[in-house]
Formats: structure tokens, C-alpha cells, sequence
């Protein structure tokens, strides 16, 4: 029986391939709340709010394989997440509405250059607001801190937090800072860190017993756990600070002021609560909008 | 040079690695060559069939396809877990030995015709033909192209860095988390293969010159 | 050529390679039955599982997966072309200050691993010099100066594997060096060569795989990502099967268009002067094995 299907699925597939597919997704599409798009926005001074005027779009650099966060959905094309309703939130209060945004995927190593040679207006995409990035570019808020914690497999006794992870095999991205942390931390034996290229990777390896956790901000760990809340969940107190902030060329100062005016405004009204109620939420831990850094 | 003598036990731990997978992968491989030639021109149809088909597949697929099977969906079959470094070995060897088989069966070509016809007139069995007449002859032919495809082997190790094992091709990723200059990091991990690689490609041309001139 | 081995089988021999060919059939079927069932049993053939073939959207994403994989090839092809090209004719120049440095530069980016190649174009010149290297880049050119050294190794291979006659004839004829090279040999080389060449192409086909290891898009980095959407089911393993019969298929046609110049090419010139000895169709072997 399950051959049959199987030999109909390939044969439509191929048909498919010739003509034209299936449209729309397999999961329930979630989305956030709708933001009502403002009108007659002028930011004073603000050279990327003139660009983005004259173009008539908004280009917004995020990610696209953190699920939670910022994720694509290979078969809708339709890009979903936490960052991603940020993202559509500043779009909307600067006037530009859902149908006016251009994402583009910038991976992490590239973000300060995609900002500085003005590749995208602004970047939403576990940025960690940090003094090196500063020289480069300017962040607009944090919207969001999250911390380092540990992602583990939902029958998981053993590990509860960082000092319990001695003889765990523990996965995280090369290079990355969490890793780092790991490693000086002695928080396990050298023979037992594993890296990848990144997260998804680690999460694989994790959910096929090849590793016994995964390590980085819990922002991007509860992204996974929501996604499969039965397999997965995120244990431990957090045991770094990582501030998330909107990524703005280093000399927009307007911009930014206007950008912080707006996410002031969502956490004073719920709106932030929202979005991270229908996002994030979802795996079970609250959280609260976190207080602004303006500079 | 900083770059070096501050990393200096990092760069000794992952040639370490390197090495291991090298000298590991490199009897397995020559194993699993073996054996695949010896079916590729034994008598019977259905070896020498599925040695050509497995020749032909593997090496037309990518090395990094190979370990991307290891890493990413031989876990999910769940039959018994491997560590990520035997794993790594396994890709590694699955692929070489594809190259090892292809050179072992053209050094058995290369042995006269009448070499074997004389054997088989003496009343050699095939087995006592290929060991004792064949062999000994084609290895001289064998052993210098053998040797490309180990030192290929050996520049494959650092595939395995895209894929959780630690050795000489994630060094960059260890410098760059602490705050040293790729390029030059990287440009020393070169030069350690450089020192690994030229002794074998001299070894391979002596060997070359020397024996060649034997037939 | 494999009969050298062994006569005609007699009864005796008969039966055993038919006890030789059944145990060799019960193995294999045995074993690639036993995957067939692990595959089963973990669900890799459930519908679910492959029901991701279905959708426009991802069968564009493959596509597009597939051109990246073939601009890649067909750059660092063309650019490996050019610079073995280059090097080769620096190699075969009279001119120690020229052949010295072309000599050095082909040894040592064939004996650097290519993934250590494309690491420093990708990595290291970005980070070190703070000039951008894009994915594609870093890949093109360390596909190019890998295959580009083993392809300068052939076209030498390839002029000095014909007789001295030829070259000396030319010259006798009054040609200058570049005449005897460009009207003389290199033809001839290029023709007993050109297998060669087009199988060293099938590894450049091969590398371009290595660009997941950076995230360059292509078809390997499109098959991890697919295979990491839950919604689907993470079909990581029908994905991988679906781009290995991809890759494989593209590698196994240009293998097959080199072994069918290599047909032609001996066909078209039997008792040939220039023909390829046996010990150079080994040497040639070797070139080309001696990549990844």
C-alpha cells in the first residue's frame, strides 16, 4: 500500500517536474499579528529612509534556517519567525507593508558588510549587539536578550544545566562564540565538542542520538524546541547575555532614534507580547520586551 | 609566525587527527582496493559486475556526498552508531578504495600475456597465478600510482572538517575564535602539508623513474 | 584483457565460479536488502517523507540548486582550462626564470588540499586582507587553481609523451620554438590528451560539492537544507538519494564522453607513431587518479 503511494508520489513528481507542482505548505501557516501600515512617515535625515522611499521597498536582511526566528519555508517561499514579525513591525510603522518588503538572506559572517554597503536597509536576525560590531555598524534596541542555554532531547534526564554537562557530547557551530565559551568554560572534555556548519546540522545530530546537546542563545534554541515541542526542550538557567538588536548603517543616527521610537511603542502596547506570544512562545518559556540602549 | 608558535599545540593536535584518518583510511582503502580488484578480474560474471558497478557509482559521486551520507543519514537508519571519526573512515575508504581497484586491476594488465599462459601451462591454479606470477610483476607498476591516490587521500582527510571530525582542516576555525589572522593561520596549514605531501610525491616519482625502466 | 588470468573454465571450475557467482549474489542481495529494510523500517520510504518532491517551490529551489552547481563547474572549468594552459606553456618554456616559478606554482597547489585552497580564498583573504570574497568566488578559484595545476601536469604529460622525432623534424624544417609547439605538438597532444582533460573536468564536477562546506548554494547545501524542514517530515535521506542520483548521473555522462574520445582516439590511430604507449595510457591513469 505505502509502496503504491510511494511509486504515485514519484511518478506525479516527475510529471510535476515537467509541468508545475504543488503550491502552498503542509504545515498550518502561522503567522503574527497584522500591523497596520503607517502613513506619511518621515524620518529627518535618514539617508537609507530616503533610499527606501525612492525605491518604494524595503529591503530587510534576516535569516532563513532558524526556525522560530527567521525561517524560509522551502515549499511556500514565505519567510516566518520572531525576527521576521520585528522585521514587519518597523516595516509597518515606516510605511511599507508586507507586500513592500524584500528579505534577503545574509549569513552571519557577511551581516556588517550587507549593512555598510547598504545591501539591505536594516538586518533583524539574532544579531548580538556587542562594541566590535559598534565600529562597524549602529543596533537599534536590543528587542529581545537571550542568553546561552542548552538544547536537549525531551527524554533527557541528566543534563539540567552548564555544570552538568561533563562526558555529554555537546554540538554547536564552528567558530562561534557559545563553542568558545564551551570549550573555555571546561564546561565538558575537548573530545566530546562537536561543530558544525550550523545550527539545523547540530539539532539533526542531537534529535539522531549522535550528540546528547546543543549549545547557543536560547532565542534560536527555543526556536527548535517550538518547532518540535514533543522531541526537543531547553533546559538550564541562561549563562551569557546576548542583546539582539536591529542592525542600521553605522551613520543613521535617525533612523535609529525613529527605530527605537517603535519598538518602545510595540512593548508599551502589547504589540511585542503578541508577536512573541505567536512566535517564540510557543515553546512554552515567557518573556518580556527588554529595556532600550539608546545611544 | 606568531600565529604558529601560539597555536603551536592546536596545529600538533589536528595533524595528529589528519594523520590517524590518513594512516587508517589508507589500509582500509588499500583492503577494500584489493578485494574489489580481485573480483574485477576473477572469473566469475557476477563479481567482476558488481566490482564495475561499484567502481562506476562511486567514482562518479563527490567525496563530499559520501561523508554527507555518513555525517547526516547513516545515523538515521539507526543499524549501530559510529563515532563521528569512524564514520569519516568509512567515507573515506568507500571512496578511495574505488581509486585503489582501478589501479591495481590496470597493474594487472600490464603483465604480459605470456606470463600467465606459461604459468597456467605449468598447471597454476588462478589464485596461484595472481599470487605468485601476476602480483609480484604488477606491483611494480601498481605501487607508484598507488601512491597518488594515498597522497589524494591525504588531502581528502580535510573534508572531514565540514563534518565534526578535528584535524588539520578545522584549524582556521579554532583561529578565528581566537582572535588570530586567518590567512596567515592558514597559510601555515598549507605549508604543513607541504611537509607531508612533497616526501610522498618524491617517494612516488623515485619509485616511478626506478621501476618503470624494469619492463 | 582481465582473461589473462585464467582459460576457459573446465566442469570443475565451472561449477565453482557458479558456487563463487551464487554466494557473490546471495551477499550482495543480502546486503542491499538489509539497507533496502533499515530504510523501510526507519520510515525513508513513507509517503511523508517524500511528499516534498510535490512542490513547485522546491522543485525550483533544486533547479536552481542544480544551475549553481553547474556555473560553478562551468567558471572554474573554463578558468582551469585557461590557467593549466598558462602553466603548462611555462613549464615547457626554455627559460629557467619562467619555468622555475610556473614549475613551483603548479607543485604547490597540487599538493595543498583544495579544501585548504578554497578556506584561504574564502576565509582567509576576507578576513585577513578585507577584500570580500563571495562563496562562488572562493570556490571558482580554488576549483581553478587545484585542477588548474593537475590540467598544466597533463598538457606537459601530453607534449612530452610524444616522440622527440616529431619536434625534431619541425625543427629541421626551420620552424621557431612556438611554431614547432603550437603547429607540431601541441595538436597532437591536445588529441592524445583530451580524455584525459575531459575526466579531469568530472573532478571539477565532483568539487563543486565542496562548496556546502562554505554554504554556497548548491545542490548539496539545498539537500541539508530541505532535509532540516520539519514540516516535511526532514527528509533528509530521500533528498540526499534524489541529489546523489543527480550528481551521480552528470559525473557518469562526462565520464562516459571521455571514454568515448578515448574509443576514437585509438581507434582513428592505429600503429601511430604518436599513439600513447601502453606505460604513458598508465601515466595518464595516474594523472588523473591523483585527484580527489
Amino acid at each position: 500500500m505505502k509502496l503504491r503511494h510511494l511509486a504515485a508520489g514519484l511518478l506525479v513528481g516527475a510529471l510535476a517536474l515537467s509541468a508545475c507542482g504543488k503550491e502552498g505548505s503542509p504545515g498550518a501557516e502561522s503567522s503574527g499579528p497584522t500591523q497596520s501600515v503607517a502613513a506619511d512617515v518621515t524620518v529627518e535625515g535618514s539617508p537609507t529612509f530616503q533610499a527606501m522611499t525612492q525605491r518604494g521597498r524595503v529591503v530587510i536582511g534576516v535569516k532563513e534556517d532558524q526556525p522560530g526566528l527567521g525561517f524560509k519555508d522551502a515549499t511556500t517561499g514565505q519567510y516566518s519567525g520572531f525576527d521576521i514579525e520585528i522585521a514587519r513591525l518597523v516595516a509597518a510603522n515606516l510605511g511599507f507593508g508586507p507586500d513592500k518588503i524584500d528579505y534577503k538572506a545574509v549569513p552571519s559572517a557577511s551581516r556588517e558588510d550587507a549593512i555598510s554597503r547598504g545591501e539591505v536597509d536594516y538586518y533583524v536576525g539574532t544579531y548580538t549587539i556587542n562594541d566590535n560590531r559598534k565600529q562597524l555598524i549602529s543596533f537599534a534596541g536590543p528587542y529581545f536578550v537571550a542568553g546561552q542555554s542548552l538544547l536537549v532531547r525531551s527524554d533527557e534526564t541528566e543534563i539540567t544545566g552548564k555544570d552538568t554537562l561533563k562526558g555529554k557530547k555537546v554540538c554547536s557551530v564552528t567558530g562561534s562564540t557559545p563553542i568558545q565559551r564551551v570549550k573555555d568554560q571546561q564546561l565538558t572534555e575537548p573530545e566530546n565538542i562537536v561543530e558544525f556548519q550550523n545550527y539545523s546540522q547540530c539539532v539533526d545530530q542531537l534529535l539522531s542520538r549522535q550528540v546528547d546537546a546543543v549549545t547557543t542563545d536560547d532565542a534560536i534554541l527555543k526556536g527548535y524546541a517550538a518547532q518540535q515541542p514533543d522531541k526537543l526542550k531547553v533546559v538550564g538557567a541562561t549563562f551569557s547575555t546576548e542583546p539582539y538588536g536591529i542592525g542600521l548603517n553605522h551613520d543613521d543616527a535617525a533612523l535609529r532614534g525613529k527605530i527605537n521610537d517603535i519598538l518602545a511603542a510595540a512593548a508599551a502596547d502589547g504589540t511585542w507580547k503578541q508577536i512573541y506570544d505567536s512566535t517564540l512562545g510557543k515553546s512554552g518559556s515567557p518573556a518580556d520586551p527588554p529595556e532600550l540602549q539608546r545611544y | 609566525m606568531n600565529v604558529l608558535l601560539d597555536n603551536l599545540g592546536l596545529y600538533m593536535s589536528a595533524f595528529v587527527g589528519t594523520v590517524e584518518l590518513f594512516l587508517v583510511a589508507a589500509v582500509g582503502s588499500i583492503i577494500g582496493g584489493l578485494l574489489l580488484a580481485a573480483m574485477r578480474v576473477s572469473p566469475v560474471p557476477v563479481l567482476r559486475a558488481f566490482g564495475t558497478v561499484y567502481i562506476n557509482v562511486v567514482r562518479n559521486t563527490p567525496l563530499t556526498l559520501v561523508f554527507f551520507f555518513f555525517a547526516f543519514a547513516y545515523p538515521r537508519l539507526e543499524i549501530f552508531d559510529l563515532s563521528f571519526f569512524a564514520r569519516a573512515c568509512t567515507a573515506l575508504i568507500v571512496y578511495t578504495s574505488a581509486f585503489v581497484c582501478e589501479v591495481v586491476r590496470s597493474g594487472v594488465n600490464t603483465v604480459p600475456v605470456g606470463q600467465a599462459e606459461a604459468s597456467r601451462a605449468l598447471g597454476f591454479t588462478f589464485g596461484q597465478t595472481l599470487g605468485s606470477i601476476i602480483l609480484p610483476q604488477a606491483l611494480r607498476s601498481v605501487v607508484p600510482p598507488l601512491t597518488s591516490v594515498e597522497i589524494a587521500l591525504l588531502k581528502n582527510t580535510t573534508i572531514a572538517a565540514g563534518f565534526a571530525v578535528f584535524e588539520a582542516g578545522g584549524i582556521y576555525q579554532n583561529l578565528s575564535e581566537r582572535g588570530y589572522n586567518v590567512l596567515v593561520g592558514l597559510l601555515w596549514v598549507a605549508l604543513g602539508f607541504l611537509i607531508l605531501v612533497v616526501p610522498l610525491t618524491l617517494l612516488q616519482r623515485n619509485l616511478e623513474r626506478r621501476w618503470s625502466v624494469a619492463r | 584483457m582481465t582473461t589473462v588470468l585464467y582459460d576457459a573454465p573446465g566442469p570443475r571450475a565451472r561449477r565453482r565460479n557458479l558456487l563463487l557467482g551464487a554466494v557473490g549474489v546471495v551477499v550482495a542481495l543480502g546486503a542491499a536488502a538489509f539497507v533496502v529494510y533499515r530504510f523501510a523500517v526507519t520510515g525513508q520510504f513513507d509517503p511523508d517523507v517524500w511528499q516534498w518532491i510535490l512542490y513547485k517551490n522546491i522543485q525550483l529551489l533544486l533547479l536552481d540548486a542544480l544551475l549553481n552547481t553547474l556555473r560553478a563547474f562551468a567558471v572554474a572549468a573554463v578558468l582551469a582550462l585557461v590557467f593549466g594552459a598558462v602553466f603548462a606553456a611555462g613549464r615547457l618554456s626554455d627559460h629557467r626564470w619562467l619555468s622555475g616559478p610556473a614549475t613551483a606554482v603548479v607543485e604547490f597547489f597540487r599538493a595543498v588540499p583544495l579544501l585548504i585552497l578554497i578556506f584561504i580564498m574564502y576565509f582567509g583573504v576576507s578576513r585577513g586582507l578585507g577584500i570580500n570574497v563571495s562563496a562562488f568566488t572562493a570556490l571558482v578559484l580554488g576549483l581553478m587553481l587545484y585542477n588548474g595545476s593537475v590540467l598544466a601536469e597533463i598538457f606537459r604529460a601530453g607534449v612530452a609523451s610524444l616522440p622527440r622525432g616529431q619536434s625534431e623534424a619541425a625543427y629541421a624544417l626551420g620552424m621557431r620554438k612556438t611554431q614547432v609547439m603550437t603547429n607540431v605538438l601541441l595538436p597532437q597532444a591536445l588529441r592524445a590528451m583530451l580524455p584525459t582533460i575531459v575526466s579531469q573536468l568530472v573532478v571539477v564536477l565532483k568539487d563543486t560539492a565542496l562548496g556546502f562546506i562554505i554554504l554556497y548554494p548548491e545542490l548539496l547545501y539545498q539537500a541539508r537544507f530541505l532535509g532540516s524542514q520539519v514540516q516535511l517530515g526532514s527528509p533528509i535521506l530521500p533528498v540526499a538519494m534524489v541529489v546523489a542520483v543527480i550528481y551521480i548521473t552528470m559525473c557518469l555522462l562526462l565520464s562516459q564522453f571521455a571514454h568515448y574520445l578515448e574509443r576514437r582516439t585509438r581507434r582513428t590511430r592505429p600503429g601511430d607513431p604518436a599513439a600513447p604507449a601502453d606505460g604513458t595510457a598508465v601515466e595518464m591513469e595516474q594523472v588523473r587518479v591523483g585527484t580527489p
